[in-house]
């Protein structure tokens, strides 16, 4: 097991290294200068001295990607003030440092997804397990085919309609906000209640179609029905034999779909007017403010790269017959 | 693994399979019933139109495309265009808020679908011109993203060894990209290619600069997919006689192997498709992909976001709209599949 993750992880910390490379040479190396990209429209030659001197612009681009690596591990000095040791750089429009702003974040987005993730396993699985043991009723057909609306659906069109019916027109709930656990503890439930159902209601859809159709191949195999047939009871079977094994495919999206929301919920953030790294992430790429997309960036692979760590020793865990190693 | 069944018999597989390939033939004749005689590929036809929701399906699917297509010789009929401030001219139509008098949303029989609050302009109108924006953007989206993985996917599974493992590796590595974020962030440096970003960025640049990025993302799943059919399709029998008597491997791609692969292909570029819609209506609705006043569906959700509290009926059509179109597609999607493999029982 140690192992297997010391490799995994260190594989996953040389992909990382390779993204920031990438992301690094297209913002601050391709098309054209970046100072351009970064000024806008109106702008002066002077501001564009200004900001190449502060990003360093006009050193060679291999010198720049080694200062910025350089920050993440020992932290950088720069004009508007010392960056400490993660240092991701200092965005341009707010002068504040990456890093900051990113962890001030970063609360909402975790709030947000592990909340609705919560949510949408328990629904999805239950639904879908439901749905496969009693496969060909009417059960089955309504919830497959309400699985199959909600997930055709789009964050930005259910959202708009149960905040208008919830809030809006009917005022029996608030707007949602985002107030920290540590302060109000039931606000932050209650603040967050609508995005988390709205996001587990899509999501549920995607889950339930697959837990059931992973559950309904698990039934029919041999050693389901061989366990069946020496006389153990359903529902033992259902659960400890065919359950088990009909998890692998899901633990696969799970991770997928947990490391992208974790590096920011874009969507339903934009949706209900939360602050979080999503919304973030839109902000800096419309202001056209590198360092922070850079930053957003890198800390959305991260989280993806560590999730796919995660799932692949969930195989592990789930599956005996994977070898770790 | 899909495999067609004629992949066994060696020698005469070429034409058979090419056959298979074309799901929209529609020379059978299916009155006898019978299947001996026919091709896999009439013989999927046959099952496909006995799905009577696939058919449904298939046919909103149609009629979303027709639609789209002809969105101007609609607007001929009804003689409306999507650009012009109704609103404007038509000082009835709004209050002095700006909101649509009358009916919700200002339904009427001169605006089927209402008008937009402010602006005036048609909603039908506009959302058809939307709905063929993002048909025509996602189209060769899918188109090259599909090229793409399947070039690349063929090419590692085929030869194997160094140049497979690089390819996977490859492969990995934009797996691991976060996609959302990195649409998003890599759209203005894309389009800064093409325009200087103190000059208008014309559609056409916008238009290229997604189609760069989304079929950039986009091929991987469809790599994987064909490398690992390719795999066990290499060390078929016909794949050996081929090169025993003498097949050039250009040729052993071309016509042996990628025939073959024509189902898995058709099947995930049947999901690929509704990903590149809804990929393009997100960068719309974040305020990346198009603008004003490109008509586009995405755009349409962001404007609703704006004035939905005060107007819900705007958002109304183009959601009801795109439901209906990504539930056919999934539909479809799933009717083609038992289609080409009545076995896989869902």
């Amino acid at each position: 097991m140690l192992r297997f993750l010391i490799r995994r992880l260190s594989s996953a910390f040389v992909i990382l290294i390779l993204i920031s490379a990438f992301t690094f040479l297209i913002f601050f190396a391709a098309p054209r200068d970046p100072a351009v990209l970064a000024c806008g429209k109106n702008c002066t030659e002077a501001a564009k001295d200004i900001i190449r001197d502060n990003l360093g612009l006009n050193d060679p681009i291999a010198q720049q990607y080694w200062e910025f690596m350089r920050g993440i591990v020992m932290g950088r000095d720069f004009s508007v003030g010392r960056c400490d040791a993660p240092c991701l750089g200092v965005s341009f429009n707010t002068d504040l440092m990456v890093w900051d702003t990113i962890v001030d974040r970063l609360p909402l987005t975790l709030s947000l997804s592990l909340g609705g993730l919560v949510i949408f396993l328990t629904l999805g699985l239950g639904a879908g397990l439901m749905a496969a043991a009693k496969k060909g009723t009417v059960t089955d057909k309504t919830l497959s085919s309400m699985s199959l609306v909600f997930s055709s659906m789009q964050i930005y069109f259910l959202g708009p309609i149960v905040l208008g019916a919830l809030v809006f027109s009917s005022g029996i709930m608030e707007s949602p906000r985002y107030v920290p656990i540590t302060e109000d503890p039931l606000g932050w439930f209650t603040g967050l209640l609508i995005p988390w159902f709205v996001m587990a209601l899509i999501f549920t859809a995607q889950y339930t179609r697959m837990s059931r159709s992973s559950m309904i191949e698990q039934l029919q195999e041999e050693h389901v029905r061989t366990a069946r047939a020496k006389g153990m009871s359903r529902p033992y079977v259902f659960f400890r034999y065919a359950w088990r094994g009909s998890l692998i495919p899901i633990v696969t999206i799970l991770g997928m779909d947990l490391g992208a929301l974790l590096g920011g919920a874009i969507v339903t953030e934009m949706t209900f007017s939360l602050a979080g790294i999503g919304r973030l992430a839109v902000d800096a790429v419309t202001n056209i403010d590198l360092p922070l997309t850079m930053g957003v960036m890198l800390i959305g692979a991260t989280f993806i790269l560590m999730c796919n760590v995660v799932v692949d020793a969930a195989y592990a865990y789930i599956d005996p017959r994977v070898r770790l190693g | 693994m899909t495999s067609p069944p004629q992949a066994a018999t060696a020698g005469n597989d070429t034409t058979t399979a090419g056959e298979s390939a074309s799901l929209t033939e529609e020379k059978t004749d299916t009155t006898q019933g019978t299947t001996a005689g026919r091709s896999p590929g009439q013989l999927m036809w046959m099952r496909f139109k006995r799905d009577r929701t696939g058919v449904i399906a298939g046919c909103v699917v149609i009629f979303f495309f027709a639609i789209a297509a002809l969105a101007p010789v609609v607007g001929w009929i009804y003689g409306k265009d999507p650009y012009t401030f109704y609103g404007l001219e038509d000082m009835s139509l709004l209050d002095p808020f700006g909101y649509p008098t009358g009916s919700p949303g200002g339904v009427s029989g001169d605006h089927w679908f209402g008008v937009e609050p402010d602006l005036g302009r048609d909603v039908m109108m506009q959302l058809l011109y939307g709905m063929r924006t993002s048909l025509y953007t996602a189209v060769p989206v899918t188109i090259v993203s599909v090229i793409l993985g399947v070039l690349l996917g063929l090419v590692g599974g085929f030869f194997g060894g160094k140049t497979d493992y690089w390819i996977g590796r490859v492969t990995d590595f934009f797996m691991a990209l976060p996609s959302q974020l990195f649409l998003i962030s890599t759209m203005p440096v894309v389009v800064a290619l093409f325009v200087a970003p103190d000059k208008e960025t014309p559609v056409y640049v916008r238009f290229l600069a997604m189609l760069i990025i989304l079929s950039f993302l986009g091929w991987m799943g469809m790599a994987r997919l064909v490398r690992s059919a390719t795999l066990s399709l290499r060390e078929r029998e016909f794949v050996e006689a081929a090169k025993v008597s003498g097949a050039s491997r250009w040729r052993i791609l071309r016509k042996e192997l990628l025939p073959n692969l024509y189902t898995p292909i058709l099947v995930q570029g049947t999901l690929m498709l509704p990903m590149a819609i809804l990929s393009v209506a997100f960068l719309s609705y974040v305020g990346i992909g198009y603008t004003e006043p490109t008509p586009d569906w995405g755009r349409m959700f962001q404007r609703a976001g704006e004035i939905y509290q005060d107007n819900p009926v705007y958002m109304l059509f183009p959601g009801i709209a795109m439901v209906i179109f990504i539930v056919s597609f999934n539909l479809l999607g799933d009717s083609v599949r038992d289609a080409i493999d009545p076995k896989a029982g869902r």
